[in-house]
């Protein structure tokens, strides 16, 4: 199973981002393997618009089943729901942190997108 | 000849300049509102309403049994507009510019174009003022496609004010796109001063002539007239800070016909603009030869 948090580093330590579509980075980690990658979304962050809908697409790509991440708006979410990813909204500091609270099962998968969009 | 007005600030009077020179004109006249999000003009030109029509732009319809999910679409759009996974595109209309490339690229030719509304282009008849105006709907954001659609209702053969909205972003551009004269209004404040400068850089960016209207003098201080005289853009004209103007708006009268004492000026404001277009035309006759 993979889980994917938005976050700014590079590493498990590396702080989990609040922003989803503006989030310089995907970490995605493989819990059978318990390994990760990085994927890289800088192009997003100066987007005129549609951040979300890319970013969206960019997980949806890594084949990541779980999204953990501040918030979430509705184009970004929808375009997740259609790829089969659940969302889950944390405010842990650090991914590792946010790991932890996803595999002992205190996140609960977000049933909507829980901030307005910045553009309609 | 098409003169717009723009400004970089908000609320330094574009509409009461452009509202007050279309009365003065005294012949055949076309106000242009471009300021689709909050189209103001019509409060002081009581016209009666002569046409109202839909403005659509085309979006993408995708067949579901045709998408192999490839992606195409998707990572042609520069606007995100479609969204393209293993099960299929999504669109959102609401993003989308209408440029069409989306269907031309699907090697499936699973996309075709269907209309999404985005607003409505009201004319209104006032004695020899014909007001054209844009009025996009709420929620919708493509501006500058209702700009473009406004603007194509304009006759080549009588001269347009043009009423720009504020900023310089595109729907700024697009509105003073191919415009003969550009007249920026501000105000003798930081603020105004700041966001002059941005928009003397736009309009020189588009090589367009342009002047200046320095409004509410007396209220801030000497800055704008200053910047103006060092990088030798002309003055057109100066309003003073006056209570009786801001009461008369406020009313949604315009200017010239509430305050008499103020027709003179809005009259020598269109001259000075007409002399400057003319010689901005004489000076590019010479650049050529």
């Amino acid at each position: 199973m993979k889980v994917a948090f938005s976050t700014s580093g590079n590493t498990l330590n590396d702080p989990l981002d609040r922003r989803f579509g503006r989030a310089p980075k995907f970490l995605v980690y493989d819990t059978e393997t318990e390994s990760f990658d990085v994927v890289d979304n800088e192009q997003n962050l100066n987007a005129p618009q549609g951040a979300g809908i890319q970013s969206a697409q960019i997980v949806a790509g890594t084949g990541a089943g779980h999204l953990v991440t501040g918030h979430c708006g509705p184009n970004a979410f929808k375009v997740l729901q259609a790829a089969g990813i659940k969302i889950y909204n944390a405010e842990a500091a650090t991914i590792a942190d946010a790991l932890k609270l996803f595999l002992a099962g205190a996140l609960k998968p977000s049933g909507s997108a829980d901030v307005e969009g910045h553009w309609v | 000849m098409i003169l717009a007005v723009a400004s970089g600030k908000g609320g330094t009077g574009k509409t009461t300049v452009s509202a007050n020179l279309a009365r003065v004109a005294g012949q055949h006249v076309q106000l242009l509102d471009c300021d689709v999000e909050q189209p103001n003009a019509h409060l002081f030109l009581k016209g009666t309403l002569h046409s109202r029509e839909e403005v659509c732009v085309p979006v993408p319809r995708v067949d579901e049994s045709l998408c192999t999910g490839c992606g195409e679409c998707s990572s042609f759009c520069r606007f995100h507009a479609i969204a393209s996974l293993d099960t299929g595109a999504i669109v959102f209309p609401e993003l989308c510019h209408g440029c069409g490339g989306c269907s031309l690229v699907c090697p499936r030719k699973a996309i075709t174009e269907q209309d999404h509304r985005i607003g409505v282009i009201e004319i209104f008849k006032t004695g020899s003022m014909t007001l054209i105006q844009g009025k996009l709907d709420i929620g919708a954001a493509m501006a500058s496609s209702l700009i473009r659609a406004a603007k194509a209702r304009l006759s080549r053969e009588i001269s347009a004010i043009l009423d720009t909205p504020p900023g310089t972003s595109c729907p700024v551009i697009t509105a003073i796109r191919d415009a003969d004269l550009v007249i920026l209004v501000t105000e003798p404040t930081p603020f105004g001063l700041h966001d002059l400068k941005l928009a003397v850089d736009m309009v020189r960016e588009l090589e367009i002539p342009h002047g200046v209207v320095i409004n509410r003098v007396g209220s801030g201080d000497d800055r704008a007239r200053v910047y103006c005289r060092e990088n030798h853009i002309p003055v057109l004209m100066e309003f003073p800070e006056d209570r009786e103007i801001a009461q008369a708006y406020s009313k949604g009268e315009l200017i010239v016909d509430t305050l008499p004492v103020y027709r003179r000026p809005f009259e020598n404001l269109l001259s000075k603009s007409l002399e400057f277009h003319q010689s901005s035309i004489r000076s590019d006759e010479h650049a050529d030869l």
